[in-house]
C-alpha cells in the first residue's frame, strides 16, 4: 500500500513536471526562437511580440511557472500524505 | 561632495556592513560552514541565489551586449533564467531531500563510487575557477574606475574582504552578505534604469517603457514607439534591425539549451538550495530566487535600447570638439576611439569596426593631441564608414553620466558593480573549498578526520583558493573571458544529465554514469578548445558540427553524455538494491529534517 501510494505521487509529479515543462518550451524555445518571426508580424504595444517574448514574456512565464508548479506540489504532498511537518 | 568621495563613501559603507554581518554570522560547525545551518528561509536564500548568480558580467556587460546586438542577445536572457525552472522542478528539491552538503557528495552516494565522486570533484573545481577569475578582475576594474586605484591594488582589497567572510562564516557568512550584496546590487542597478525611462519615455517602470513611445524635445508624446524609432536609425546606419536576429535558428537553440542546462547544473547555484529547512522551501525558493533575477533581468533590455537609442542621438554626426564630457573621460580611460575618417571633424557612427582591435594610443592627450584634441590611436583603420569605438562594458558603467543623472547615482553604481563581483566570488570559492576539504579529504583520502579538522581543513582550503584566485585576477590567463561562458557548457554536459538520472532514472548505475559524464565532458570540451585555441582561423559555421558554435555545443554534450550513459547502464549490472532505495526515499518530501540532521 505504502509503495503503490509512493508510485501513484511520483506518476503525478511526472505529469505535472511535463506539463508545466510543455509551457516552459512553447514560450522559450517556440515564441522566442522558433516562431519568432511569424509571431514579430504581430505588434504587442509597443514590442514585435516574438521580440517581446524573448526578452520579456519568456522569464514571466518562467516565474508563474515556479510559483505555480510549487503550489501543485503542496497539494500533491498532502494529497498522497507525504508532505513534511 | 564630489563623485569621488561620494564612491569612497559608498563602497567604503557596503564593505563595513559585509564585515558586521560576517562577524554576526560565524560558522561554528562544518553543517555552519557548508550549508548555513540548514536553516536559510526561502526569500532569503532566494536573495542570496541571486546575489551569487549574478555576477559582474550580469551586472556590468549585459545590457552592454543586448544594447549592441539587439534579439540576438535575448539568448542570455532566456538562457540564464530558464535554467531556474529546471532546477525548481527537476533538482533542488530532490537533492534538498537528500541532505548532504555537496554536489559531489550527491554524485559519489547516489552512484556508490569514489571515482565518480573524484571526477565530479574535478569539474567543480576546473568550473568554478575559471569563473571566479573572472570576478576578481571585474572587482579590480570596478576599483580602477571609479577609485582611481591600480587594477591590481582593487583586486587585493576586493581578495581582503572576501578572505574576512567566506574564511570566518563559511556558507553562513556567505549567505547573509549576499542577501545584503543582492540590496545593493539592485538598487544600483535600478535607479538609473528608472531615470533614464522616465527621461526617455515618462514611463516609471522600464520593462513597459521599453514598449512605450519616445518623449520629443519638449517633453511632449512623439507617438513614436522607441522600439520602432531605434528598429529605423540603426537601419538608416547600416547596421542590423534592432529586433531581428542575425544568428542561425539552430545556433541560438542549441546556445539557450545549454545556458539553460548549464545553470541547472552550476554547483555553486545548485548548494544554495541544501541551505533551506525543507522540500517545499526548495521549491518556493527556485521561485523567490528568479524573481529577485529578473527584476534585473527584464529591466537589463530596455536599459540596453534606451541607451542604444540616447548614445546615437548623442554622438553620431556630432562635432567631436561638442561632445559631452564623459566621452573625454572614457576616451582617456582606453574604452572609447575616434579616427575622423572623412575629415569633418563629426563623430559617424556606422555598421563595421572602425578600426582593428582595441583602442591602443600613440601617447597621452596632450604628447599627441589630434586636430580636434583628440588622442591618436596607432590602430589600422578598417576601410567603412564607422568611425568611433564605444566599449560595451561603458552602456552600464556610464549610463548615469550619459544620462546626466546626480552623482550619488554615479557612486551607487560603483558599489553595485563591486557587490555583483565579491557575491559570486565567494559562493564559488566556498563551493571549491568544500570540495576539497569534504568531498576529496573527508570523503576519499582522509576519512579518519574529525569535525573539527575538517573545518579547519574547508578553512584552509578557502584561504588557499582566495590567493589562486586573486593570483589569476592580477594576472588573467587570456583566455578567462572566453572560457567562462563555457563554464555553462561543460556544466550543462557534466552534472545535469547525471543528476538529473540520479534522480528520475533508478537503473542508472555507476558504469554509465561515469562514461556518460567523461564523454560529455570529453567532447565539449575539445570541441571548444579546438575552436578556441587551436584552430580559431576555422571558427565560423561552416566548419561547425551541424552549424553549432561552441558557445552551443554543451548542449550537444550533454544529449551524448545521455545517450552513452542510457546504453551503457543497459549492459553492465544495475545498481544494488540500498541506492534504488534512496532513490525511491528522495521522492518523497516526508523525512528532509531527519535527512540532514545526520
Amino acid at each position: 500500500m505504502k509503495e503503490e501510494n509512493a508510485r501513484a505521487y511520483w506518476a503525478a509529479n511526472l505529469r505535472l513536471i511535463l506539463t508545466y515543462l510543455a509551457v516552459w518550451f512553447a514560450v522559450s524555445y517556440g515564441c522566442g526562437i522558433l516562431l519568432v518571426d511569424e509571431l514579430n508580424q504581430i505588434q504587442f504595444f509597443g514590442f514585435k511580440l516574438g521580440f517581446w517574448f524573448a526578452q520579456q514574456g519568456a522569464i514571466y512565464v518562467f516565474l508563474v511557472l515556479i510559483v505555480m508548479y510549487a503550489h501543485s506540489m503542496n497539494k500533491l504532498d498532502r494529497k498522497f500524505d507525504v508532505h513534511e511537518d | 561632495m564630489d563623485i569621488q568621495t561620494l564612491t569612497y563613501l559608498f563602497v567604503g559603507g557596503s564593505f563595513a556592513l559585509y564585515i558586521g554581518i560576517a562577524i554576526w554570522s560565524r560558522a561554528g560547525s562544518t553543517k555552519d560552514f557548508y550549508v548555513a545551518g540548514g536553516g536559510v528561509s526561502p526569500i532569503a536564500n532566494g536573495a542570496a541565489t541571486a546575489a551569487d548568480w549574478m555576477s559582474a558580467a550580469s551586472f556590468i556587460s549585459m545590457a552592454g551586449i543586448i544594447a549592441y546586438s539587439g534579439y540576438d542577445a535575448s539568448v542570455y536572457l532566456m538562457g540564464w533564467t530558464g535554467g531556474y525552472v529546471l532546477l525548481a522542478m527537476l533538482l533542488a528539491p530532490y537533492l534538498r531531500k537528500f541532505g548532504k552538503f555537496t554536489v559531489p557528495d550527491f554524485i559519489g552516494d547516489r552512484y556508490y563510487s569514489n571515482v565518480a565522486r573524484t571526477v565530479a570533484v574535478i569539474c567543480v573545481i576546473f568550473v568554478s575557477f575559471t569563473y571566479v577569475a573572472g570576478q576578481m578582475r571585474g572587482t579590480g576594474i570596478v576599483f580602477a574606475r571609479f577609485l582611481e586605484v591600480n587594477v591590481n591594488t582593487g583586486v587585493v582589497i576586493g581578495m581582503a574582504i572576501v578572505f574576512f567572510y567566506a574564511v570566518l562564516g563559511g556558507m553562513k557568512g556567505i549567505t547573509y552578505t549576499q542577501v545584503a550584496q543582492y540590496c545593493v546590487l539592485i538598487f544600483a542597478f535600478l535607479v538609473p534604469a528608472v531615470f533614464l525611462s522616465i527621461m526617455m519615455t515618462g514611463h516609471v517602470l522600464p520593462q513597459t517603457g521599453f514598449g512605450g513611445t519616445v518623449l520629443d524635445v519638449a517633453g511632449g508624446d512623439s507617438g513614436v514607439y522607441l522600439l520602432h524609432k531605434l528598429d529605423q536609425v540603426v537601419t538608416d546606419l547600416g547596421f542590423t534591425e534592432y529586433t531581428e536576429g542575425s544568428k542561425s535558428t539552430i545556433d541560438v537553440f542549441f546556445i539557450a539549451a545549454a545556458l539553460m542546462c548549464g545553470t541547472a547544473g552550476l554547483p555553486h547555484v545548485i548548494v544554495r538550495f541544501f541551505t533551506v529547512p525543507r522540500v517545499k522551501d526548495a521549491r518556493i525558493s527556485a521561485g523567490w530566487a528568479l524573481f529577485f533575477i529578473a527584476l534585473l533581468y527584464t529591466s537589463a533590455p530596455a536599459v540596453g535600447a534606451f541607451a542604444r537609442l540616447n548614445l546615437i542621438d548623442t554622438v553620431n554626426e556630432t562635432q567631436y570638439t561638442e561632445l559631452p564630457e564623459w566621452f573625454y573621460n572614457w576616451e582617456n580611460s582606453g574604452l572609447i576611439g575616434w579616427v575622423d575618417k572623412n575629415g569633418d571633424g563629426a563623430v559617424q557612427m556606422r555598421a563595421g569596426a572602425p578600426f582593428e582591435g582595441k583602442p591602443t594610443y600613440a601617447g597621452s592627450r596632450e604628447e599627441t593631441k589630434g586636430s580636434y584634441g583628440e588622442r591618436v590611436l596607432t590602430n589600422a583603420p578598417t576601410d567603412n564608414a564607422s568611425e568611433v569605438y564605444i566599449d560595451r562594458d561603458i552602456i552600464v558603467l556610464a549610463n548615469p553620466e550619459i544620462g546626466n543623472l546626480p552623482a550619488w547615482v554615479i557612486a551607487l553604481v560603483a558599489a553595485g558593480g563591486v557587490a555583483a563581483a565579491l557575491s559570486t566570488a565567494a559562493g564559488l570559492l566556498l563551493v571549491i573549498s568544500s570540495a576539497i576539504s569534504h568531498d576529496l579529504l573527508k570523503k576519499t583520502l582522509m576519512p579518519g578526520i574529525n569535525e573539527k579538522q575538517e573545518l579547519l581543513a574547508a578553512r584552509g582550503a578557502a584561504v588557499v583558493a582566495i590567493v589562486i584566485a586573486g593570483y589569476f585576477g592580477i594576472n588573467p590567463p587570456g583566455f578567462v573571458a572566453q572560457v567562462v561562458a563555457f563554464a555553462f557548457g561543460l556544466a550543462a554536459a557534466s552534472f545535469f544529465p547525471v543528476i538529473l538520472m540520479g534522480i528520475f532514472y533508478k537503473r542508472m548505475n555507476k558504469e554509465g554514469a561515469i562514461a556518460g559524464m567523461l564523454v560529455g565532458l570529453i567532447f565539449t570540451f575539445s570541441y571548444i578548445v579546438f575552436f578556441k585555441f587551436v584552430s580559431p582561423e576555422l571558427n565560423n559555421a561552416e566548419h561547425w558540427l551541424l552549424g553549432v558554435s561552441p558557445e552551443g555545443i554543451g548542449t550537444f554534450g550533454m544529449i551524448l553524455n545521455f545517450a552513452v550513459a542510457f546504453a551503457v547502464s543497459r549492459v553492465t549490472a544495475p545498481p544494488p538494491e540500498h541506492i534504488q532505495h534512496i532513490v525511491e526515499d528522495i521522492r518523497i518530501p516526508r523525512g528532509a529534517g531527519e535527512a540532514s540532521a545526520h
